[in-house]
């Protein structure tokens, strides 16, 4: 059985695509026959960030209307084994998603033996958002740590429970939150939301906290997930998460800049 | 002087015979999509027979939008079959001119039609609630249970809206910033209540809202409401209830 984990947030620039990339390439590392989905018809991304931007002949829309077969299609990663890219059409609109259609392809891919379907899903709440999101068995809600990001996440929290095809069967998507651009400075400075104020909102299980980190933007330019550099704070705050997606009980690091040890047995229980 | 009659109270005119008070009541539309009145009564009948609980005296709108202004509707006798089936209508929405006239006729009121077929105005959010509380489509055992009560255990979010009709609202999670909840009765919240609380919606005056945070944009008892900035104070964020004294709403604190 195939888990499809949607990436979402409602609020663009967050880090879906950076969260996406290093989730799926996670999961791989560990073993996991993994695919991660670009839903973001027309504004793709996802193929910079996994490096394989030159590699793209057929597309996620082009599987949908079938005109290639899924093998065709799916990028193999060059890094990890058992990790393949789908990328999305940056000359369609997301119009050229259609529920049969990317149920279809779903059932196709999980037929083929993938374990995790990572749908990396565009932001808002509209169409796009929508189909990444209807067929998802988790959710990880990436939101940065101000009240406009922790308030759409919210609002696509509602809609997950609500308008998914679980909710429609009276069951409910497992839910998660992962925060982003975290800085302890800032939040001691009273200038960001801290993780307690967030949990407070939102209300749901913690994955994550990713520190803001200059290694992010770097591994984005130069298309390696950040979960590969295992000297930054960053890319061990995402082994923490996927090690937490898959069951695993670790403590939550980076919360504090200084003294980390002390905050951490102060705090680690959390 | 002494012709001065205490039957005539009319002459003190602060106390008007009533008040005029805005209400959001909740309202079932119902959709036609074509007419024949042997099909449309044999429709009615199943539908009642599945839920004969949601029929009893409910208030509907005749939503005429998706009806051709082609076909022939005899709106009196739409109405009749309506009525005799528990069904009360109080309004025709979306009706071609002629059909309009015929609505005023039989006493209907005449409301714009919805906007662009398909798509939902902001202030009709109905459709984020969660299927297994949505209000509109209510399962006859649902209907049927001795207790009005509706019990909601997850978080209310932003954008959701959640109503008890006939009865309370009890709220064992949080209630969101932009989220909304609605009761004929008492709504209970036992998580902060952060959005919007419109108790008594059909103007029960007797309604409270009780929460364990008073964190709220807005809340309102049979349309008396108070908002978010003239909420703070002492109570702010602590355990309240809220009742309705003399058209004026009163917070006190819990215990």
């Amino acid at each position: 059985m195939a888990r499809i984990i949607v990436v979402t947030s409602g609020k663009g620039g967050v880090g879906k695509t950076t969260t996406s990339a290093a989730i799926s390439s996670g999961l791989a590392l560990r073993g996991h026959k993994t695919v991660v989905v670009d839903f973001d018809i027309g504004l793709r991304n996802l193929d910079i960030i996994m490096n394989c931007e030159r590699r793209v002949v057929y597309d996620f829309v082009n599987v949908i209307n079938g005109e290639a077969n899924l093998r065709q299609a799916l990028i193999k990663d060059k890094r990890v084994d058992n990790l393949y890219i789908l990328p999305a059409s940056q000359t369609r609109d997301k119009d050229a998603l259609t529920v049969e259609g990317v149920e279809k392809v779903l059932q196709d891919l999980a037929a083929d033996g993938f374990e995790y379907i990572v749908c990396d899903s565009p932001a808002g709440i509209e169409h796009g958002a929508f189909m990444a999101l209807y067929f998802a068995d988790t959710a990880i809600v990436v939101a940065n740590p101000e009240v406009s990001s922790v308030r759409d996440s919210d609002r696509i929290l509602g809609i997950l429970q609500s308008k998914s095809r679980r909710a429609e069967q009276g069951e409910r998507v497992e839910e998660c939150l992962l925060l982003t651009r975290y800085n302890p400075v800032r939040v001691e400075r009273g200038e960001m939301l801290s993780v307690e104020d967030v949990e407070d909102i939102l209300a749901t299980r913690l994955l994550g906290v990713i520190p803001e980190s200059e290694s992010v933007l770097k591994a984005s330019n130069q298309g390696v997930p950040v979960i590969h550099d295992r000297e930054s704070e960053a890319g061990q705050a995402y082994d923490d998460a996927v090690a937490r997606l898959l069951g695993e009980d670790r403590d939550h690091r980076f919360l504090s800049l200084e003294s980390r040890g002390l905050f951490k047995r102060l705090f680690g229980r959390k | 002087m002494s012709a001065t009659s205490p039957a005539r109270p009319a002459t003190d005119s602060s106390t008007a015979t009533f008040r005029l008070k805005g209400g959001l009541f909740p309202m079932t539309a119902l959709e036609l999509v074509a007419w024949d009145s042997q099909r449309f009564l044999q429709d009615l009948q199943d539908k009642v027979a599945e839920a004969p609980a949601f029929f009893r005296d409910t208030p509907v709108i005749l939503d005429l939008d998706g009806l051709a202004e082609s076909v022939e509707l005899p709106l009196s006798e739409l109405v009749d079959l309506c009525r005799r089936h528990g069904l009360l209508p109080v309004g025709v929405r979306g009706g071609s001119p002629g059909r309009e006239a015929m609505a005023r006729e039989a006493g209907l009121a005449c409301l714009p039609a919805s906007r662009a077929r398909g798509a939902r105005s902001p202030r009709e959010p109905a459709g984020d609630t969660a299927p297994p509380e949505t209000p509109e489509a209510p399962t006859p055992a649902a209907l049927e249970s001795p207790s009005p009560s509706r019990v909601v255990t997850t978080p209310v979010r932003s954008g959701q809206q959640v109503y008890a009709a006939g009865g309370d609202l009890i709220v064992l999670s949080s209630v969101s910033e932009g989220a909304e909840v609605l009761a004929d009765g008492n709504i209970h919240v036992y998580g902060p209540l952060r959005g919007r609380a419109l108790a008594g919606v059909r103007g029960d005056s007797q309604a409270r809202i009780f929460c364990q945070s008073l964190e709220a944009e807005l809340v309102s008892i049979a349309g008396d409401f108070k908002l978010h900035d003239d909420l703070q104070g002492p109570l702010w964020k602590r355990p309240v209830q809220i009742s309705l004294d003399a058209q004026t709403l009163r917070v006190e604190a819990l215990v």
